[in-house]
């Protein structure tokens, strides 16, 4: 089992190892990841909402209803753990 | 639990500068790095060390059950609040804009983003403290 699971892990690790050769260099201007919506934000933060933190501004105002849903499900989370495990008293 | 000497002083120097550093991080939103969710967990830390230092009865004592309960809902109704504020002013919930629109006052957008911050660090730090509370806490001290 053991042989197996070092197999399986040898296996991934050079499948993993060779992707990594497709991936573009760090930084690359010209990757994929950063051709898109990225100097878009960069452009529009400022004069749509007025403040310098380009994630805070995604975060909080582009993508707001999201994050009210993040703490939401931090809420609930809370509220589940006290339903499980609260022994005795009242919410 | 309460005999240590070096841990109870350290603690109690510690935790006002740990609660200031997360009221830090909370308003820093805006302009740096930081935001609520970050500075709620580093402020949930110093009632962490609290607990571990004095004692969890001697937490509770400041603040029960109920009164994290009613803070956690405090933080959401503040972003929800605000939300529903910008429904009100003839703009889709959630719209800053329309607010700052309505209102006149410039970069009142920041501001609005710093009070939904300190709502979710309000509503974050509550449900740690609270599920800490939960998991932590012995059967007769409940409640």
């Amino acid at each position: 089992m053991k042989k197996k699971a070092l197999i399986a892990v040898i296996f991934i690790g050079i499948i993993l190892f060779w992707a990594v050769e497709d991936m573009p260099a760090f930084g690359d201007p010209n990757a994929p990841a950063t051709q898109y919506t990225g100097q878009l934000y960069v452009d529009a933060v400022l004069p749509d909402i007025g403040i310098d933190n380009i994630v805070t501004a995604i975060l909080a105002s582009y993508r707001g209803f999201d994050t009210l849903g993040e703490v939401v499900v931090i809420f609930t989370a809370g509220i589940s753990v006290a339903l499980l495990l609260r022994r005795g008293g009242r919410l | 639990m309460m005999e240590n000497v070096v841990i109870r002083t350290v603690s109690r120097l510690a935790v006002p500068f740990i609660q200031i550093f997360a009221l830090y991080v909370i308003v820093h939103g805006a302009s740096g790095a930081g935001g609520g969710f970050q500075g709620g967990v580093v402020f949930a830390t110093s009632f962490i060390l609290m607990i571990i230092a004095f004692g969890m009865s001697n937490v509770r004592r400041r603040i029960n059950n109920r009164g994290i309960m009613w803070l956690s809902v405090i933080g959401i109704t503040i972003y929800a609040g605000i939300g529903f504020l910008a429904l009100l002013m003839a703009g889709n919930f959630l719209e800053y804009a329309a607010i700052e629109a309505v209102l006149g006052i410039p970069h009142f957008h920041g501001i609005l983003i710093d009070l939904v911050e300190a709502g979710i660090g309000i509503a974050v730090m509550a449900a740690m403290v609270s599920i800490i509370y939960d998991i932590a806490g012995k059967e007769e001290e409940s409640s």
